[in-house]
């Protein structure tokens, strides 16, 4: 049955969701480090981004090993082209200014703590256990940014002006999780992974009471959905990857 | 206080092995909850500890540095305070 699915390629492309949403997100906030708002905040943001570009080494890695064509975390982060990154485009948009970047950690640790719970008996071993590593970070990225979104949307005129408006910018770019694609049908079948579309009731329960003591009004859903995870990405993605692919790109093979 | 800055916590953490939290430094935050999580970021990233206590500066109480000499100089010379005068008996072990 995996023979069949590598070839397919459902269970690569899902891997690659999961491990580019964190790698691209890890990149976006790794650019506070060194212009957070005070010294420990700017720990904090950093700490986050490192916890996330560790899930992206381990989650390229297994997919490295699965594809089978020797390559490894460096050359799959570093030197793929745009369209063949498939993380959601949630997570490569600008961050901003910090409720934003605050508001966005909020709403996809809010999406990757049940997609772990739900990978944690993925009858890929390999990925079970990264799961489960992981959702011991995501609950503590989780509580952060939730503990922040109230504070802000319930703080001073301004925070609150500022909060309302990243939700209304970032809110329509949550579509994209929970939107069904074909590779979620094919690794449902093969007890590989769980479909996004299942984890919308968990989001939304950890989601929207959090907004609601935060005092922000929850936009209503348009027909707008992103297409990150396909490999059709936003405009911003481009000039991401330009920094962040540099060094590769620049020195190939390079490593310390 | 400024009133626009935030209240400075004293951090204590307990390590992995050890019996008592010791003081390891101090975080601004807008209040106890986040202060516990920027103490957990800045002072356990090393795997420090095991568990962490925060407590706004201002509620501890401390002794006045120019107190010292009739606070503690008095217990110098009284060396007979230290146990170590006493001899033990034989059968007591591990004393």
């Amino acid at each position: 049955m995996r023979a069949t699915l590598v070839q397919t390629g459902a269970e690569l492309q899902y891997l690659l969701r999961i491990g580019d949403s964190s790698l691209i997100l890890g990149q976006r906030l790794s650019e506070w480090c060194g212009h957070g708002p005070i010294l420990e905040e700017d720990i904090a943001l950093t700490n986050i981004a490192l916890d996330l570009i560790g899930q992206a080494r381990l989650l390229l890695s297994a997919t490295g090993e699965l594809e089978g064509r020797s390559r490894d975390e460096d050359q799959l982060a570093f030197t793929r082209p745009e369209n063949e990154y498939r993380n959601v485009s949630l997570v490569e948009l600008p961050n901003g200014d910090f409720a934003r970047t605050m508001l966005r950690n909020f709403l996809f640790a809010a999406f990757q703590g049940p997609l772990w719970e739900a990978l944690r008996t993925s009858a890929y071993e390999q990925l079970a256990a990264i799961a489960a590593k992981s959702a011991k970070e995501t609950r503590y990225h989780l509580r952060h940014a939730a503990d922040w979104t109230v504070r802000l949307g319930d703080g001073t005129e301004e925070s609150k002006q500022r909060m309302q408006r990243a939700l209304d910018y970032l809110w329509p770019y949550t579509s994209e999780l929970f939107t069904p694609t074909a590779e979620d049908d094919a690794v449902v079948e093969s007890g590989f992974g769980v479909a996004w579309s299942t984890l919308q009731p968990a989001w939304e329960a950890a989601v929207l009471p959090v907004l609601d003591l935060a005092g922000l009004k929850v936009p209503a859903r348009t027909p707008f959905v992103s297409s990150g995870k396909s490999g059709r990405h936003s405009e911003h993605m481009g000039h991401l990857l330009s920094e962040l692919q540099y060094l590769q790109r620049t020195y190939p093979g390079n490593a310390w | 206080m400024n009133p626009r800055e935030w209240p400075l916590f004293e951090v204590f953490v307990r390590s992995r092995n050890g019996l008592d939290h010791k003081h390891c430094g101090s975080v601004h935050a807008p209040d106890p909850a986040l202060a516990l999580q920027m103490a957990r970021d800045v002072y356990t990233r090393r795997q420090e500890g095991a568990s962490i206590w925060v407590v706004r500066a201002d509620h501890i109480v401390a002794s006045d540095p120019e107190a010292k000499p009739e606070m503690f100089d008095p217990a110098e010379d009284k060396i007979y305070r230290h146990p170590t005068f006493y001899r033990l008996p034989d059968e007591v072990n591990h004393m």
